[in-house]
This record gives C-alpha cells, sequence and structure tokens, in this order.
C-alpha cells in the first residue's frame, strides 16, 4: 500500500500546526463560530447533537496493522472506546473535544493519517473498489489512480471554497462495488480498443434529496490527462454551480440542468485550455505511485481446500469470502453487524484484533467497505478457520455479507444534528426481526438502506430495500423504499406509500420479504422479482 | 493592522476599478473589479490596458474568484490582482496560489498573522501557474539528478 515520503509527512505535518493554531485562535475569541466552521469542517470536524464528531479520511479505504491500530488507540484516548466506520470508507469518533483535536491529527500523522477534507465544500476523500488488488475481475488496479487524485485534491486553491461537497470514486472493474454512478464524479478504468488504459467518466450522480444516476460524459481519458480532465470538471463546476441554495449546489443539479450535453460542452473546452497549461503530473509519478500497490509476495501451489467440517465456519465461509484472483487465497470480510448491533461501530480490542488479523494473515493490510465492513483482501485459505474462530470470540463473527441483516445505517438523531428520525434502533429491530425468524439465509443477497434524513447518508435510494425516516409532526416516521441498486445496474427505489412508526416499518418489511418468498422464481434475489412482478404486488401486502 | 498587503514592486494603481458594465463604456479605463456572477473571460480582450483587476469575494465562502484569478493569470494577465472583501489569512496561501498578488481585506490582518498563513506550506501538490514546482516534479527532478 501507499507510504508517504518525506512531502506527503511535510504537508500533513503542516497541516496539524495549521489547525492547532486555528483551534487556539478560535478558542481565544479571535476567530468567530462562523469563520472557523469551515476550517474544522476541512480538518473532519463537525459539532453535532452531544460533541464533536471527528471522521478522519481512509483513502480508498486501505489500511496497514499499524493504522488501523492506531485507530483503536485514538477510540480509547478520545472517545469512549469505540470508532463508526461510515458509508465513505472513513471512520468517525462521536465523542471528540475541540481543545484535543490537534492532539488528535497528530497521533494520525505519525501513521500516515490525516482528516483533510472529510467535510466541507471541498473535494472529499476518494474512495474505490474494496476489493481492488484481489479481486479477479479487474481491469487493473484502481487505487495507484485514486491516489494521484488524493495528491491533486489535497489543499487545492482553487477548490477548497466549493458550491458543496464533491465526492469521486474510482473504480477498474464492470462489476460496480463503489456506487461509482451515485459520486459527483465516477471514474472507471478502462482498456481502449488499442489496449491502452484510460477513464470514462461519469459526471452528476449524487443520493441526498435530488438523487440522481450520473450520465458518462466521456468515455475515454488517456491516462496522463487526468487530472488535467478532472480540474476541467471541477472548474466549469466551481463557476457555474448554483450558490443561491444550499439544496440545489450540488453538481447533479448543474449537470441536470445545463444537460448533459452542455456541461459536456463547458468542459470539454476549458479541458482544451488547460492541456495548455501543464497542469499533469508526468507518467512517471503514477508509476512510482503504482509501485506501492504491486501484488505481495503470494505463495504458490496452495492447495484450494478448505474443511467444512464445523458448520458455523461453513456458514460464515459460504457468506463471507469471496474468490481471490491468485489459487489458495480468499477475500474474507468482517461483518460489523451483528444481530443487535449499530452498523458499522467497533470496539477499540475489535479493531486492535483486526489490526493483527490483518497483519498476521492478510500481508499487513485491511479495508474499508462502503457497506460499512471491514475486508482481509488476501488471506490464505488454509487460515480462514483460525481467523473465523478469532473473529467468533470477539464478537465478529456474523455470517451476514450482503444479507438483509448487513444494513448500512446513518448515525441517525442519536447523534447528528441533521437527523429527523434515529436510524440505529431500527436497524438493530430489523437485524433482530430476521435473525429471529430464521430467513436470513433464505432470503439471500438483500440489500437495506437506512437514512435518518432526507441527506441519504445511509443510501436509502441505492437498497433493495431502503427506509427513510422524517419528521411527521413532531413524531418519528419512515417511509419504504423498494427496487434501488447501487451496482452495475443502478437504480432508485420507489417509495411504496404513506410512512409507519417504528414498529410498522419492521412490519413492513417483513411483508416485503414474504412476498418475495411467494413470487420469487428459480435463481432470483429480492431485486430480481421486485423487478419482475413490479411494485404493485408488494404494496398489496403491506398495506392490504 | 495590514490595509493592503502586497507583493509588486510597482505603484498602486490609484483609478478606482469600476464594475464590467461600466468598463465596457470607458475603453481607457486601467482598474476594473469582478464580482462572483461576472466572467473573467469578458476581460480576456482587455487584458493588455488593464493594471488591476480587484475580485471582490462579498462571503469567504463563495469560492467562484479563485476560479477568476488563474483564469486571467492563464491568459497571460501580468497586472495587480487584487482580492477585496471579505478575504481572511486563512485564505492568502490558497489566494496566492491562484495569482491574486495583494489583498485588501474588509477587516485589516493581523501582520504576523498574515506571515504565519503565507509561509505555512512548505510545498504543494498542483501546478497552478504561480511558479511553484508541485512535488511530482520535485520528486522526478531528484530521481532524475541522483
Amino acid at each position: 500500500m501507499y507510504r508517504y515520503d518525506h512531502y506527503d509527512q511535510a504537508m500533513v505535518d503542516s497541516r496539524v500546526e495549521e489547525f492547532r493554531d486555528q483551534t487556539r485562535r478560535r478558542l481565544e475569541g479571535m476567530l468567530s463560530e462562523d469563520q472557523f466552521k469551515p476550517l474544522r469542517l476541512q480538518n473532519g470536524l463537525y459539532l453535532q447533537l452531544h460533541a464533536y464528531m471527528l471522521r478522519v479520511a481512509i483513502p480508498y479505504g486501505t489500511l496497514s496493522g499499524a493504522q488501523m491500530h492506531a485507530l483503536a488507540d485514538i477510540a480509547g484516548k478520545y472517545d469512549r472506546g469505540y470508532g463508526h466506520f461510515t458509508t465513505r470508507q472513513n471512520i468517525q469518533y462521536n465523542w471528540i473535544k475541540l481543545d484535543e483535536a490537534p492532539d488528535l491529527l497528530a497521533d494520525l500523522a505519525r501513521v500516515e493519517m490525516h482528516a483533510i477534507q472529510t467535510s466541507g465544500n471541498c473535494i472529499r476523500n476518494i474512495s474505490s473498489d474494496q476489493y481492488a488488488g484481489a479481486i479477479a475481475d479487474e481491469i487493473i488496479d484502481p487505487r495507484p489512480y485514486a491516489e494521484l487524485l488524493r495528491q491533486w485534491s489535497s489543499f487545492h486553491p482553487e477548490f477548497l471554497a466549493l458550491p458543496r461537497k464533491f465526492k469521486i470514486a474510482v473504480i477498474a472493474s464492470q462489476t460496480d462495488r463503489a456506487a461509482m454512478k451515485l459520486h459527483d464524479i465516477g471514474i472507471r478504468m478502462v482498456r481502449n480498443d488499442a489496449g491502452e488504459i484510460g477513464a470514462a467518466f461519469y459526471v452528476g450522480g449524487g443520493m441526498g434529496r435530488t438523487p440522481m444516476i450520473a450520465p458518462c460524459i466521456r468515455e475515454f481519458v488517456p491516462v496522463d490527462q487526468l487530472i488535467t480532465y478532472s480540474e476541467a470538471c471541477l472548474r466549469v463546476y466551481n463557476r457555474y454551480g448554483r450558490r443561491d441554495n444550499k439544496y440545489k449546489a450540488r453538481i447533479k443539479i448543474l449537470v441536470h440542468e445545463l444537460g448533459r450535453e452542455k456541461y459536456t460542452r463547458q468542459v470539454e473546452e476549458e479541458f482544451a485550455h488547460l492541456l495548455t497549461q501543464g497542469i499533469e503530473p508526468p507518467l512517471a509519478e503514477l508509476k512510482r505511485i503504482a509501485t506501492f500497490f504491486a501484488d505481495p509476495p503470494f505463495e504458490t501451489g496452495l492447495a484450494d481446500d478448505v474443511d467444512r467440517s464445523d458448520p458455523g465456519f461453513a456458514l460464515w465461509l459460504d457468506r463471507n469470502t469471496l474468490p481471490h484472483k491468485q489459487p489458495g487465497y480468499a477475500i474474507a470480510v468482517i461483518s460489523l453487524k451483528p444481530v443487535g448491533g449499530i452498523p458499522g461501530d467497533a470496539s477499540v480490542e475489535q479493531m486492535h484484533l483486526m489490526a493483527d488479523l490483518a497483519t498476521r494473515y492478510s500481508f499487513d493490510e485491511c479495508r474499508v467497505t462502503h457497506a460499512q465492513n471491514i475486508v482481509l483482501p488476501h488471506v490464505r485459505k488454509a487460515d480462514l478457520f483460525a481467523i473465523w474462530q478469532q473473529l467468533e470470540a470477539a464478537g465478529l463473527g456474523a455470517a451476514n455479507l450482503d444479507t438483509v441483516e448487513d444494513i448500512i445505517a446513518c448515525p441517525g438523531l442519536d447523534y447528528c444534528s441533521l437527523a429527523n428520525a434515529r436510524s440505529i434502533p431500527v436497524a438493530q429491530k430489523i437485524s433482530r426481526r430476521f435473525s429471529d425468524t430464521g430467513k436470513t439465509a433464505e432470503l439471500g443477497e438483500l440489500k437495506l438502506k437506512i437514512s435518518g434524513c432526507i441527506n441519504a447518508c445511509g443510501h436509502h435510494h441505492a437498497g433493495h430495500i431502503g427506509i427513510l425516516g422524517v419528521d411527521r409532526k413532531g413524531t418519528e416516521n419512515y417511509q419504504l423504499l423498494l427496487g434501488g441498486s447501487e451496482g452495475d445496474d443502478t437504480s432508485l427505489g420507489k417509495i411504496t406509500g404513506p410512512g409507519f412508526d417504528e414498529d410498522g416499518i419492521v412490519d413492513a418489511v417483513e411483508r416485503a420479504t414474504d412476498v418475495y418468498l411467494a413470487r420469487r422464481q428459480e435463481g432470483e434475489r429480492f431485486l430480481d422479482t421486485y423487478r419482475r412482478v413490479g411494485i404493485d404486488a408488494f404494496k398489496e401486502a403491506i398495506y392490504g | 493592522m495590514v490595509e493592503l498587503l502586497r507583493f509588486r514592486e510597482d505603484e498602486p494603481v490609484a483609478d478606482p476599478a469600476l464594475t464590467v458594465d461600466s468598463f465596457s463604456d470607458q475603453s481607457n479605463a486601467s482598474a476594473v473589479r469582478l464580482e462572483p456572477g461576472d466572467d473573467a473571460r469578458d476581460l480576456l480582450p482587455f487584458l493588455d490596458q488593464l493594471r488591476l483587476v480587484e475580485i471582490n469575494f462579498p462571503s469567504f465562502g463563495d469560492g467562484r474568484g479563485y476560479s477568476a484569478a488563474r483564469i486571467l493569470r492563464e491568459a497571460g494577465f501580468d497586472g495587480e490582482l487584487r482580492a477585496v472583501g471579505d478575504v481572511l489569512v486563512d485564505q492568502l496561501s490558497y489566494m496566492r496560489r491562484c495569482g491574486f498578488d495583494s489583498f485588501a481585506p474588509e477587516k485589516p490582518f493581523n501582520p504576523a498573522g498574515a506571515q504565519a498563513a503565507l509561509s505555512r506550506w512548505p510545498q504543494v501538490y498542483q501546478a497552478t501557474g504561480d511558479g511553484r514546482r508541485p512535488i511530482w516534479a520535485l520528486r522526478h527532478d531528484a530521481q532524475s539528478n541522483g
């Protein structure tokens, strides 16, 4: 994985000192809260309902064992013993004190980490495919391109006061595991007919209150023009994105209002101009970065057989591991969705264990997924049983990847100052309900996503089943959506009808799954059955 | 306290800066003021006669002026580029990188604070036309030299 050189380290260290100085000026009253707010936001610090929340960047979701240990230490030292992994492959701490934040950032810098641009109206942490470098279906590892973009976007002087936040994802497979088309810019690395690598640009996707799927604005940007093209996309947005209404300020609204053709034409004109400005790093820099992402020294000649005699292990093996590109290896996913737990939460002890497992069994590497789980990307199949035993003992053995229990949920009204309704208790009740009825395994792949407000941090638009918490005359109310997907066949869910209270929504979800079980045909997932039979059959069962 | 922070040797322009609209009617003016909604490219035919372009930041959170500044510099404008309005010390180094070479903040700067902000970053990650060699260039210089 990528390692800082003295340049990268000096930039992060300078940022810590800058923020220490800004915090001091705030505490001494030299900066007003209005002036301080964008500064703290660009260092990941939000003021929430009960305390400050700090969001730490995990570029393209990749962590070393030492970094995961450091995140655990921070949870113990500055928080109440937990960290919360997020849908943008980051980690958040919910109980941070402002005067301790500079020290926390200094602790992060010691392990080549930071919280730079994890919030605010700027280019956010770059996300990617959590199986990069391990999965067989990728044409190339997308992470070197993500790292190139990370450096370009860090402290980019022109783009630190954009109309609104800006999220970029980079993938390199036909299978989209990063919800690429639901980003401000989604980049898919592709190979053209001549065999050259380039980037397809999808611009103007997003969730929030106006969800949109990004159109492709260019099929092939040569790899030695990637930064220049990105800069052109951003400059057009910075100049013409709406600033009169916060809810219409994302680039998706600009692309929608101008139309794809007109936005594309403006980008192409700016691109042609910027190509004359010499802003593109040389290919040698991309090559330098790529060397950090070379394959680890895999053993060869390993057997693919695994002893399945323990039924609990066999279940986990079937549910939580994926084929690896290298014979004898597997990708193992640690579920942070124990039945009745808080989606994405991990304790200090659990984080230390995951760090140890990454170091011992996965070439010192783990990944955070946008579904709020942790991946051990390169595990010998012969080690899977030992890993599972240790996970089981630590409460991390849930065999429920991509099932109805593997719920994405935002922090909701338990923490977030924007929320209208709680998300966590709903997630807990749903996972308990399906665990109790034993239907989880039978339902198979079923992506359920919960947001506690219309900002859609819990990706409810993209869930096979989505739940949106709203405030209805002062009480929490939950709307049900069906038919969303974030994969290759990205689609947006539709609201079924009137909302429910907390227990009502759990019943409604179960009734929707009963329709699937009754109507499914051979090999169909919930989403496939929904798409075939349509929403009315579900409405009838849900509202009777 | 600093009311005008300037990084130029020449004499400041004494003429008041005109709005873009009134500038187009007065062909001999040498100073103009861009508002966030103005298109900096409308000034490109007049760069030879312009000695001062003020770019107004009515609110520090509106970043259109950063793009306007770079567009003028990229087109070869070498007169004074002045940030005016709600300009805060924490934005100084980024504004310098976009091509601003003078600052007339609504609320004067504390000189030590401005100095600290300007010397904050040892290196930079991007090429922006301000003459600083980005980190990627330094990395590959170092490799080819040694």
